[in-house]
């Protein structure tokens, strides 16, 4: 078999003969010595062809490509959401779902809120005042140290999806817990997935997976007791 | 019974396919243990595509009902319980098959010249199954599908600069829901049986072009007798056909011990969480993937953030995967089989095994300061044996390899 090597050389020259004997064999009015093959053209033909096939294939893919984009109903569920706090007591957490995804809203007690603009936790977090790798996580309104909204520091409202890969995190409000580091522990989120901490505004701790603070959805006071998730504050 | 045959040879060519791929297909004749798995990946594969047929005729691909019909099907259909057991311990055992599959081709460098292409085809099959088993997963909408379909597709949204556009693009929506499962399910039973039906189809004739290695990593066809034959090879059929019948018996005495007294296999097979219905506000305590995946989940946390994004730890995750491709190239070494390789790849290669395992067993245990490190050492471990294989295959003396087969 090795020494059957084929001689392409050949091969094209005997190819090209046979072309231009068939050529010759039909009926033409061009005078014989025209009708050489225009490799050149040929060759161009077939690019420009392939070229114009890939096109078609592309625009054909489209909208094949496009069945799996949000369909009109996944984007009218998108809708503003309220949520009556009045009995959220203070420590105590909720869980809504907002746009498919778990919001928290939570009331900090004063203590806990106080803590969260001390300089030894702040020393531990990657980016206490959101203005780094995470100033894009939060509306411009809650871009401060407790991330919420002015005028109500105490009620939090986070979306609670961690900023690594999607999981849940759990609230863990408790500072100390043996389990998280003891003393180094000043309450807030442990997510269970890969180990992301977050202090009780959301904030992520330096050195974990997460590389974000956790997102402040856009929010507001209807009344009191009445929080408006999905609609920014009329300004 | 001539006449028939020889209607059907004009038409069709069967006694010439018959007699090149089975009983005029020369196989080495010292093939051992280690040559089961492949006959048993494709018995595998039958028996999911034949429970997975059955079990689509009771499963509802909606995110309200899926879990449910589930359920009903363990439950009300009859012997549904056994074709939803077969399926979930056949995933897990098309893995077990397919990674000792895998072995027997590092032990005797079956990835080597002239089988390169075999054994991309085989990565290529290795990682549509994954892409499969995954997705399959995803379907039963328990609490572990739904997270793990949570965590494994938000990879894709750290992608650079595209990322949030492509995980709104898979997702369907703006979080995991229904559309995901459904395009899940429909990935899951239609397009992936295919490509992997077309793979192990092309795996097979890239196969039968050079023909099998073997453990002594010698190619037969360099010693013919006087009818072109090779000395040390047997026709595949009725030798190996039967010796792989053996095989596969003893693969379903195991397999349906499994299927019988364990199938959840104590968490391992079936995870306790995904006993219970997904729920978008709770993630389970521990979530881990299924145990086949979790050397490269390992890569994944084992990979910190790298300026403000996680890509660098998908990336790795990704190139763990993808640099087995290049094996055939990394490798210097002029011998094939362990038998006569060098001691520096003996060593090489006994570390990656650990390497690997060690790094599967992580990927199932929480995160600590302990876990945290070993994931990280066995990762570079794990990426040395690649990356310094054209060293320690070009060093060493290596054993010479006999002129016939050794048994």
């Amino acid at each position: 078999m090795s020494e059957q090597t084929i001689d392409l050389k050949k091969r094209r020259f005997l190819t090209q003969a046979k072309l231009e004997m068939q050529f010759k064999s039909l009926p033409s009015k061009t005078p014989m010595s025209e009708q050489t093959i225009d490799l050149k053209k040929r060759r161009f033909l077939t690019q420009a062809t392939s070229v114009v096939g890939a096109v078609g294939v592309s625009f054909v893919a489209w909208p094949f490509v496009s069945t799996w984009k949000p369909s009109a109903r996944a984007k009218a569920a998108g809708a503003p959401i309220d949520v009556d706090i009045s009995k959220l007591e203070t420590g105590q957490l909720v869980r809504v779902l907002w746009r498919k995804k778990p919001v928290w809203i939570f009331r900090r007690g004063a203590e806990a809120n106080a803590a969260l603009s001390s300089p030894e936790l702040e020393a531990l977090l990657a980016d206490p005042s959101s203005t780094g790798n995470s100033k894009s996580q939060q509306p411009a309104y809650a871009k401060n140290t407790h991330r919420t909204i002015e005028g109500n520091k105490e009620v939090a409202v986070i979306v609670g999806v961690c900023t690594h890969l999607g999981c849940s995190p759990t609230y863990r409000p408790e500072p100390g817990a043996a389990d998280l580091g003891g003393e180094s522990w000043k309450g807030g989120f442990y997510c269970p997935c890969h180990g992301s901490k977050f202090d009780l505004a959301g904030r992520v701790y330096a050195g974990v997976p997460a590389p974000t603070n956790l997102v402040i959805p856009p929010y507001h006071f209807v009344s009191d007791t009445l929080i408006r998730i999905g609609v920014d504050p009329a300004a | 019974m001539n006449n028939k045959q020889n209607w059907i040879d004009q038409r069709f060519p069967l006694t010439k396919v018959w007699n090149e791929h089975l009983a005029e297909y020369y196989t080495p004749r010292n093939f051992n243990f280690w040559y089961f798995f492949g006959s048993l990946a494709i018995l595998v594969l039958v028996m999911q595509l034949v429970t997975g047929i059955f079990l689509t005729m009771h499963f509802k691909p909606d995110s309200a009902q899926a879990f449910a019909s589930v359920e009903y099907i363990m439950r009300d259909v009859e012997w549904g319980w056994l074709m939803r057991y077969l399926h979930s311990t056949g995933a897990s055992a098309f893995f077990v098959v397919i990674y000792l599959h895998m072995y027997r081709g590092l032990l005797y460098g079956s990835y080597k010249a002239p089988r390169e292409l075999i054994w991309i085809l085989g990565m290529v099959l290795y990682i549509a199954l994954l892409a499969e088993a995954f997705m399959g997963y995803v379907l039963p909408w328990g609490q572990m599908s739904f997270w793990g379909a949570q965590v494994i597709i938000s990879l894709f949204g750290s992608v650079p600069v595209i990322g949030p556009d492509l995980l709104v693009w898979i997702l369907g929506d703006y979080a995991v829901g229904d559309p995901v499962l459904n395009r899940f399910f429909s990935l899951h039973v239609v397009a992936l049986p295919l490509i992997l039906v077309v793979l192990v189809f092309l795996h097979i004739v890239a196969l039968h072009a050079v023909g099998s290695n073997n453990p002594d990593g010698i190619e037969i066809k360099k010693n013919k007798d006087k009818n072109g034959i090779p000395k040390d090879g047997i026709p595949f059929h009725p030798y190996y056909s039967v010796k792989d019948i053996m095989g596969v018996v003893a693969f379903l005495m195991i397999f349906c011990a499994v299927v019988f007294f364990a199938p959840a296999m104590n968490g391992y097979f079936l995870e306790n969480a995904n006993f219970v219905l997904a729920n978008p506000l709770k993630t389970p305590d521990h979530i881990a993937p299924l145990w086949y995946l979790t050397p490269f989940y390992s890569v994944l946390r084992a990979i910190p953030p790298m300026f403000g994004s996680q890509f660098p730890g998908v990336v790795g995750m990704f190139a763990a995967l993808l640099i087995l491709i290049a094996l055939p190239w990394l490798d210097r070494s002029p011998v094939k089989s362990i038998r006569y390789r060098s001691a520096p790849y003996k060593w090489a290669l006994g570390t990656f095994v650990v390497s690997f395992i060690m790094l599967g067993w992580l990927g199932m245990q929480p995160v600590n300061e302990l876990n945290a490190f070993l994931a990280r050492l066995f990762t570079i471990l794990y990426f040395a044996f690649f990356i310094l294989m054209p060293w320690y295959t070009s060093i060493g003396k290596t054993k010479e390899v006999p002129e016939r087969t050794t048994e």
